[in-house]
């Protein structure tokens, strides 16, 4: 899974762990430590140029696991390899090197920016920090910046308060696209935004993808979107990847009961096809207390006493499809 | 000029519709000057049925709601009239609203940690809804706050209704909430935003609850919702709002298949479909209007590729297409061609 | 069906919370103003004597009064203002800036460091501020001499824990915020992410206890002068001004009404400010 020829990035055994804050009331009490597993050996790689969509409910891991890629978690175990490169173990020079080659844009919109720089300074920031231009060039590629991402020329002067939603997401995007990184990882993107404009900002998306041969990580828990614009997907559950896969056959035909699932809840948005039976059973387990064996093995329809037993490994079923699941959907290729 | 929607003029369907809403107008005064959230507004809902409202932020889809029970205070100001059964809401006088309110209509919210009493556990604030409604006694009233949390789906019911809701996971939480608005066996369920802050599985479940229950307890409900496959999933009928006026209401199948306004078709077209993967999605440009500053004709035309002089004027009426479908857009025709 | 809105509960409000800071700026800027030129206001010279002039009600000669020495009682409260308006600004000057810095820094670090931080502001507020500052003055004033000097730093010694409280909250809050996530996403170091970042967006509840802290230094400096503890007679502060009358209260009342009245107009003009920089920072969120 790792060592796969001309990958961009190469996670491999990742696992994270974040210990719960115990009141004094707990400890006088004898409670044992709550540990949040938020990800639990996930290996996977992206090659250069591909958009690849990592989709899972809460709890999943997702939000982590983008934060490690960049650095803003440590993972206790594990490997990031970025362009054949030990991402974890860079510092110094090299660590803000490798800023400037993978960015993050964030969900919240309100919260992403900065409110007492204007979107200038804060362009001018990123420009000036990795010594991108200097002088008038600076202003120049604000310019330029602002106009990739369909904001008007004024927008340097003003604030972010002054803006709405979708265009706080456009000026985020900005930012990121500031440092001339090979990478961006958008982390929800567009969920805090209304539905007329998650399209404007996911046609961005779309186009500076193009225009800039960017490797793009999406992550989101909108299936739809995720089918839009992703080459290929993972699907995360309790902090592993139970499926990985090509856009349209993991949407056509998945091979984990999960991903299945998934696809069946999601609500349709044709009205005359509807069902009445819950796609899924049961409630979604908290990452502190995450089932033994396969994590889905309460909730799935096809458990048998391994599942409950062993945690099943990512194996590749076909070229290019890999699942987590002792009775996959699809028969692992002979 | 309001005209009379067909249900109620008894040309297409026989049953009186159970809720009424007419020329509902909500204002709020805000620093910046008198705030129109909504503008007009005419609703019915049938007996059984499940009539959702979509629109984005700004469309005035949740003060709706609110104000059906008079759940606006001041400096909200509230105009216009709610019939149910017979009786005009905003006239009625508090102690008798208060019956009607939990009573005969129920009402569930997006977030169940902040609209459930954290301090209160379930089963007390399912009693206290039973007390309040209902004649039952002590007995009466926990056997029927046990019947309920079962009906909903919670697991050891009994167990359950001594814990507090920070003890409920989300999905269960929505459950509880659920149990407690339907207590009373009200006819009307108000549900506002219940599932946007769920998890897709979980999604999946409560609707699929609310389904079953609806025709369980033969109870309408209306469904106030941004996304557009939960109104695809659950509803029958469908209000469109937009800068606070409905702008195209009808049968789910006809709207989606064949919408007649611009915004509808916009929404449409901004939700990916599989059969289009990567290519742009038709957008709409630019942003709902500010709420103090709506433009004098129809609040969409400058985002509306249709538009022309006339739709700014004046603000287009609700026009009856046929029995059920009525839009609020002068050139439906063009619209149709387009789809 | 039109409906007529009334706005008026939401509008005079704003128009009074925009009178009250229009207020509070007026009575700062007076009393600054005095500050900067007493001259240029003070009809007589504060600490000259006159013994033909002993004990004079208010009349046109001297609209204050004049106190047991024959100095007048409006001159000595305009000087005052000068002295008084130094105590707010050298009370709180260090404690701004030191608070500041080490409530940012022990913010954004955490750990060992915000656990000393943690103990040492409790054993702080253990006591009475009051107390605290007798007791540091006491200590200092056999080295130092007594005066402004000295209560100046003792002030200083004890204000500036308030400043870091204050600091280390905010700046933890601003921490969580995503535009600080992206900072460091970005590559900045440490320091650049504290005071170009974070700094500027946990300030503001800083500068509106700065004023607020402006408004008691002038009270705790006129109270330290009432006891002898803060500026030292002659000098015209309106504490020692009140001290000189106590004794006069029956006989010469406005001997300590009027720097008495100076005090609360003062301390008010500052709390106003205060206020309404408070709801600007809140609106402007």
């Amino acid at each position: 899974m790792n060592a796969e020829t001309g990958a961009l990035i190469a996670v491999s055994d990742l696992a994270m762990q974040f210990a719960r804050k115990r009141s004094a009331a707990d400890r006088l009490a004898g409670r044992p430590q709550q540990i949040v597993h938020a990800l639990n050996g996930v290996s996977f790689a992206v090659k250069r140029g591909e958009t690849l969509g990592i989709v899972g409910e809460s709890g999943c891991g997702k939000s982590t696991l983008a934060r490690c890629l960049v650095r803003l978690h440590r993972p206790q175990t594990g490997r990031i390899d970025y362009a054949g490169k030990d991402v974890l173990a860079l510092e110094g020079a090299a660590r803000r090197a490798y800023h400037r080659r993978v960015q993050m844009v964030f969900q919240d919109p309100y919260s992403s920016l900065n409110p007492r720089m204007t979107v200038g300074q804060a362009l001018a920031e990123a420009i000036r920090f990795h010594r991108l231009r200097e002088g008038a060039g600076v202003a120049a590629r604000i310019a330029e910046l602002l106009d990739l991402v369909r904001l008007p020329s004024d927008t340097a002067e003003r604030y972010p308060h002054e803006f709405s939603g979708g265009q706080r997401q456009r000026i985020g995007i900005a930012r990121a696209l500031a440092v001339e990184p090979e990478c961006l990882i958008a982390d929800e993107l567009v969920s805090a935004l209304d539905v007329s404009v998650q399209a404007q900002v996911i046609n961005l998306l779309l186009e500076l993808q193009e225009r800039l041969h960017l490797t793009v990580l999406f992550i989101a828990h909108d299936l739809r979107l995720v089918r839009h614009i992703s080459h290929r997907v993972a699907v995360m559950y309790l902090g592993a990847i139970v499926e990985l896969a090509e856009t349209e056959r993991l949407f056509s035909a998945p091979a984990h009961p999960y991903t299945a699932a998934l696809l069946k809840a999601a609500p349709e948005l044709d009205p005359t096809r509807r069902s009445t039976v819950d796609a899924v059973r049961g409630e979604l387990p908290s990452p502190i207390d995450i089932p033994s064996g396969c994590p889905f093995h309460p909730r799935c329809p096809r458990a048998v006493e391994r599942c409950r037993i062993e945690p099943p490994e990512l194996r590749e079923l076909e070229p290019g499809r890999h699942a987590a699941c002792h009775l996959p959907l699809i028969a692992a290729a002979s | 000029m309001n005209l009379m929607p067909a249900s109620v003029t008894g040309t297409e369907t026989l049953t009186e519709p159970l809720l009424s809403v007419r020329g509902l107008r909500i204002a709020f005064g805000s620093a910046r000057g008198a705030l129109t959230a909504v503008d007009g507004v005419d609703l019915d809902v049938a007996p059984g049925e499940v009539l959702g409202i979509a629109g984005e932020s700004g469309s005035g889809k949740s003060v709706t709601l609110r104000a059906i029970l008079g759940l606006i205070r001041p400096p909200g100001q509230v105009a216009g009239r709610v019939l149910w059964r017979g009786r005009d809401l905003m006239t009625l006088p508090e102690r008798e609203l208060r019956r009607v309110r939990g009573g005969e209509i129920g009402i569930i919210f997006q977030e169940p940690m902040t609209a459930l009493n954290p301090v209160l556990t379930v089963g007390t604030q399912i009693r206290e809804n039973l007390k309040e409604h209902t004649t039952l006694d002590a007995a009466a009233r926990q056997a029927r706050a046990i019947e309920l949390m079962d009906h909903v789906g919670i697991p050891a019911a009994k167990a359950r209704l001594d814990d507090y809701p920070h003890q409920f996971s989300g999905g269960m939480r929505q459950r509880a909430m659920i149990a407690i608005a339907l207590a009373s066996n009200p006819k009307l369920l108000l549900a506002d935003e219940p599932t946007t802050a769920l998890d897709v599985t979980i999604q999946d479940q409560i609707l699929k609850l609310i389904l079953r229950l609806r025709s369980e307890m033969n109870m309408s409900v209306v469904l106030v919702t941004h996304d557009l496959g939960v109104i695809a999933q659950t509803c029958d009928r469908l209000a469109v709002m937009y800068a606070g006026r409905v702008v195209e209401t009808g049968p789910v199948a006809t709207l989606f298949k064949a919408p007649r306004h611009a915004y509808t078709l916009g929404l449409l077209n901004s939700v990916p479909r599989a059969d289009l993967v990567r290519q742009p999605l038709n957008s709409i440009s630019g942003q709902p209007p500010l709420l103090f500053q709506l433009p004098h004709g129809c609040a969409f035309a400058p985002r509306c590729r249709f538009a022309t002089d006339s739709c700014n004027a004046t603000k287009p009426p609700l026009i009856a297409l046929d029995a059920e479908h009525r839009t609020a857009c002068i050139h439906h025709g063009e619209v149709a061609k387009a789809t | 069906m039109t409906l007529t809105l009334t706005v008026p509960a939401v509008r005079s409000n704003r128009i009074r919370r925009r009178t009250a800071f229009a207020v509070g700026i007026a009575l700062m800027l007076f009393f600054i103003v005095l500050a900067i030129v007493p001259g240029w206001f003070a009809p007589y010279d504060p600490i000259a004597m006159n013994v033909s002039a002993i004990m004079q009600a208010p009349s046109w000669a001297h609209p204050f009064g004049t106190d047991n020495l024959g100095r007048d009682i409006l001159s000595r409260t305009i000087w005052g203002a000068q002295v008084d308006m130094q105590i707010a600004i050298f009370s709180t000057i260090f404690p701004l800036i030191f608070g500041t810095f080490v409530g940012a820094i022990v913010g954004h670090y955490g750990g060992w460091l915000d656990a000393i931080f943690g103990r040492l502001v409790d054993l702080l507020i253990a006591f009475p501020f009051l107390v605290i500052v007798i007791a540091l003055i006491a200590m200092l004033g056999p080295v130092i001499g007594l005066g402004l000097k000295c209560m100046y730093i003792a002030v200083s010694i004890v204000g500036w824990v308030f400043y870091a409280q204050l600091m280390r909250a905010d700046v933890q809050v601003q921490r969580q915020s995503d535009y600080a996530a992206a900072a460091r996403v970005l590559g900045y170091g440490e320091w650049r992410i504290i005071f170009r970042h974070l700094l500027p967006n946990a300030i503001t509840p800083i500068i509106v206890y700065w004023m607020t802290d402006m408004a008691l230094d002038i009270l705790l400096g006129s109270s330290l002068g009432y006891l002898g503890l803060g500026a030292q007679p002659p000098t015209a502060e309106w504490g020692v001004i009140i001290h000189d009358g106590v004794n006069f209260m029956s006989t010469g009342w406005w001997m300590s009404t009027f720097p008495g009245i100076a005090i609360v107009l003062a301390g008010l003009g500052f709390s106003l400010v205060s206020d309404g920089l408070a709801d600007i920072f809140r609106r402007r969120a």
